[in-house]
C-alpha cells in the first residue's frame, strides 16, 4: 500500500485522486467543494400517530433546505439522511422518507437544475442486543432490508457509522484503558469493517449505487465530546483519532468508494491514503456537537457538512434551511479561493490549519503536514492491529515533539498523560495474537462476544 | 503488619492490585475494618475527588482509584454486613426505550459508584415496566434516566408516567440528562432533578440522598 497523495501542495480541499460522480451530476472531488446538508427531528415520539406528521416534516425540511441551496446557487448539494434508530429496525419507515427526499431532490433538479444526490446513512442498531450480535439476529436483518432498498426508492449513495467493537472502547475510554481500545478498534473493529462492508459493497454493487464509507463516530467522536467536558485528556482523543484510521480504511480496501461520512474527522488520513473525497464537519456544526477542530477540519475537506440540526424554528427560517445557508457560504469562499490560484487555495487551507492548530492535540493531528507523515507510516504496515499500533505511536511522537518545540499549547496533565500514553503505546505487543489472548480473559472479556467477530470463541482458547 | 499509608496511596493512584493485596494482609491481622474505611478509604476517595475538582484528575484517574476502593471494599464487604454499614444512596439507572447510547449513563453510573452510591445499570432500550420492577426490587432513592436522541426524550415522560400508574413513582426521584435534555424539558415531564454533566449528575444525586438522611 501506497499513499494516494504523496505530496503536501497536492494535499488540498476539493481534489481528491479519485473523485466520485453520483446522483444528478453530482461530482465530489473534482476542484469544488459542496455543501452537505443532515437534519433531524425535533423531540417528537415516533409511531403509527406520529408518522403522517413526521412525513410531513421531512418533506418540509427538504423543500426548505433545497429550495435555499437554489437561491444561493450553490454549485452542488449532498443530502444525507440519517435514520433515527425505530426507522432502521422498521426498515419501510426509512425507506419512505428516502423516497420523499429523492423525489424532492429529483423535482429540484428537473426545475431548477440543483446537482444534488442523496446519501442513505442507517443506524448500525447491532448494539440493540448486550453483548452486541453482529452477523445475526433482528437487528442486523433490519439493516440488511434498509441496505437493500435504498437504490430503488432513491438513494445515490450508502454509508453507516459502525459500531463493531464500539462494545469495548466505551468502557476503555472512561479508564482510559489504552490496550482496551487499541483491542476494540483494531481487533474488534477492523474484523467487523470487513464483514459488513463486504456486505454493503455487494448490495451496492449489485443496485448500481456508491458505497461512500464509514466513520469512527462511535470511538473518536465518543472521545472528542469526552474530552471536550474535561472528562478525558485531549491527547487521549487525539491518539484515538489517529488510532482510528485503520478501521476506517478497511471500508475502502473491502470497496467504498467515499466520500467518507462527515462525522469522520479521521478523513484527512483516508483522502490521504485511499485518494477518496471526504465530507468533513467542523464550525459548521455546532449545531450538532461542539469542537476544538472547527476550521482544520475544513482544510482538505470536499464536502462541508453541518453534521446534523434539529427541525426547529429560528429567527430567520427554519434550522435546517439556516444551515443550508452556513455551509453554502462556507463553500463558496472555499471555491472563490481555488478558483483565483493553486496558491491561493493553499494559502486558504493554511489559514484553516493555523487557526486551531497549535491550541488543541486533536487539531494538532489533523495538520495536512502531520497526516503524511503518520499516513505514510501507517501504509508500511499491513495488519488493522500494526497499523493501528504505529498510528498511536506516531500520533503521541508529533504531539510530544510539538509540545516540546513549544508549537502546540499542552498543561502540565496533558503531558502527564501523552507521556504516560507514549509508555503504553511502546508496551503494545509486536503481533496480535498476544492482545487477543490477554483481551479474552481480561476486563473487557465479559463485554463482547468473540464469536460475533469471527474470532475463536474464549472457549476454545 | 499492613501498611496503611501504602493502602491510601494505591487507593489515590488506581493501583487495584495493591489496595487487595494491602487490605487482604490487613484483615488477615484483625485490623478493624471500620478503621480501615473511615481513616484510609474515604480520606483517599476525598482526596480523588478534590484532585477531579480541582482539574488534576481526569475522569479514568477517577474511576480506576474507585476500582481500587471497590476492590478492596469487597473483601470487607462481609464484614461491613455485620456493622450495618450503608452505602450514600441506592441508585437505578438507564438510557430510555428506543435509544442506545449508553457512553453519557456509563459515565454517570461509574461516577456515582465511585461516590458511594449502591448502582443497577439497567442497560440501554429499558422499557418502563424494567424501570418500575427495579423500583420494587431494589428500592432505590434514585432513578436516572438518559437520553441522546430528541425522538427518545418523549419515552423520559412516557417512563415517569408509567412509574406512577404503576404507584411506585412517589418513593422515588427521579434524575434525566443526556446531550438534548434541558431543566425546562425536565420540569415539563415532572422529573425531579436534571444533570447536565456527569458530574452534577452525581452532585444532584448526592444533594438528594442528604437531604432525605437528614
Amino acid at each position: 500500500m501506497s499513499l494516494a497523495i504523496q505530496s503536501l501542495d497536492d494535499f488540498i480541499y476539493g481534489r481528491a485522486p479519485h473523485p466520485v460522480r453520483c446522483g444528478r451530476g453530482l461530482e465530489l472531488g473534482t476542484g469544488t467543494v459542496v455543501p452537505e446538508i443532515n437534519f433531524t427531528l425535533p423531540v417528537m415520539t415516533i409511531d403509527e400517530a406520529s408518522w403522517p406528521e413526521i412525513r410531513r416534516q421531512y418533506q418540509e425540511i427538504i423543500d426548505g433546505v433545497a429550495r435555499r441551496a437554489v437561491d444561493l446557487e450553490v454549485p452542488g448539494l449532498l443530502v444525507e439522511f440519517e435514520t433515527l434508530p425505530a426507522m432502521t429496525n422498521r426498515p419501510e419507515w426509512g425507506i419512505e422518507i428516502v423516497e420523499i427526499l429523492s423525489t424532492a431532490l429529483r423535482d429540484f433538479h428537473e426545475k431548477h437544475g440543483l446537482r444534488s444526490a442523496l446519501r442513505f446513512t442507517p443506524n448500525d442498531t447491532r448494539d440493540f442486543y448486550s453483548p452486541s450480535r453482529m452477523r445475526s439476529g433482528r437487528y442486523w436483518e433490519a439493516m440488511k432490508q434498509s441496505f437493500d432498498r435504498a437504490a430503488a426508492a432513491g438513494a445515490d449513495l450508502l454509508s453507516i457509522e459502525s459500531t463493531g467493537g464500539k462494545e469495548v472502547c466505551d468502557d476503555a475510554l472512561r479508564f482510559g484503558d489504552l490496550r482496551g481500545l487499541v483491542f476494540g478498534l483494531s481487533i474488534l473493529g477492523a474484523r467487523d469493517m470487513e464483514f459488513l462492508w463486504t456486505h454493503m459493497v455487494g448490495v451496492c454493487n449489485r443496485t448500481n449505487i456508491v458505497p461512500a464509507g464509514d466513520a469512527a463516530c462511535a470511538f473518536g467522536n465518543t472521545a472528542m465530546v469526552l474530552a471536550d467536558q474535561h472528562f478525558i485528556p485531549r491527547v487521549l482523543a487525539a491518539i484515538v483519532r489517529v488510532a482510528s484510521v485503520p478501521r476506517s480504511l478497511v471500508a475502502y480496501r473491502m470497496g467504498a468508494k467515499g466520500p467518507s461520512k462527515d462525522c469522520a474527522y479521521e478523513g484527512p488520513y483516508l483522502k490521504a491514503i485511499a485518494g477518496v473525497p471526504i465530507s468533513m464537519e467542523g464550525r459548521s456544526s455546532a449545531c450538532a456537537h461542539l469542537t476544538h477542530v472547527g476550521n482544520i477540519a475544513q482544510a482538505v475537506c470536499d464536502s462541508w457538512s453541518n453534521e446534523s440540526v434539529q427541525y426547529v424554528r429560528l429567527l430567520s427560517a427554519y434550522a435546517p434551511t439556516v444551515s443550508m445557508e452556513q455551509l453554502a457560504y462556507d463553500c463558496r469562499l472555499l471555491n472563490v479561493a481555488s478558483a483565483r490560484s493553486k496558491e491561493d487555495a493553499l494559502r486558504m487551507r493554511d489559514w484553516l490549519v493555523d487557526s486551531d492548530a497549535c491550541l488543541d492535540p486533536q487539531a494538532w493531528v489533523l495538520r495536512p503536514d502531520v497526516v503524511l507523515r503518520i499516513a505514510a507510516q501507517i501504509t508500511k504496515e499491513v495488519t488493522p492491529y500494526r497499523q493501528t499500533r504505529i498510528a498511536a505511536q506516531c500520533a503521541g511522537k508529533e504531539l510530544a515533539e510539538a509540545a516540546e518545540s513549544g508549537n502546540l499549547k499542552l498543561n502540565p496533565r496533558e503531558k502527564r498523560w501523552l507521556d504516560k500514553l507514549r509508555k503504553e503505546i511502546d508496551g503494545l505487543p509486536d503481533g496480535e495474537e498476544e492482545l487477543i489472548e490477554e483481551m479474552a480473559i481480561g476486563t473487557f472479556a465479559s463485554k463482547f462476544i468473540a464469536g460475533e467477530y469471527g474470532l475463536p470463541s474464549m472457549d476454545a482458547r | 503488619m499492613a501498611d496503611l499509608k501504602q493502602l491510601y496511596d494505591a487507593i489515590l493512584t488506581g493501583d487495584a492490585k495493591t489496595s487487595v493485596a494491602v487490605t487482604r494482609q490487613a484483615i488477615d491481622e484483625k485490623v478493624d475494618p471500620g478503621k480501615l474505611i473511615h481513616e484510609v478509604m474515604i480520606p483517599a476517595m476525598n482526596e480523588v475527588g478534590k484532585l477531579y475538582e480541582e482539574q488534576e484528575y481526569f475522569v479514568p484517574e477517577l474511576l480506576l482509584a474507585g476500582r481500587a476502593m471497590k476492590g478492596a471494599l469487597e473483601l470487607i464487604r462481609p464484614l461491613l454486613a455485620e456493622t450495618g454499614s450503608q452505602p450514600t444512596g441506592r441508585v437505578v439507572i438507564g438510557t430510555v426505550q428506543g435509544d442506545l447510547h449508553d457512553i453519557g449513563k456509563n459515565l454517570v453510573s461509574s461516577m456515582l459508584e465511585g461516590a458511594g452510591f449502591e448502582v443497577t445499570d439497567l442497560g440501554v432500550d429499558v422499557p418502563p415496566e424494567k424501570f418500575i420492577e427495579a423500583v420494587r426490587t431494589k428500592t432505590p432513592d434514585i432513578v436516572c434516566l438518559s437520553a441522546l436522541l430528541t425522538v427518545t426524550m418523549p419515552a423520559m415522560k412516557t417512563t415517569i408516567e408509567a412509574m406512577s400508574r404503576a404507584g411506585v413513582r412517589d418513593s422515588v426521584k427521579v434524575l434525566v440528562g443526556g446531550a438534548p435534555v434541558t431543566r425546562e424539558f425536565a420540569k415539563q415531564i415532572g422529573a425531579d432533578g436534571y444533570g447536565e454533566t456527569a458530574s452534577v449528575a452525581v452532585a444532584v444525586a448526592r444533594e438528594i440522598c442528604t437531604a432525605s438522611a437528614a
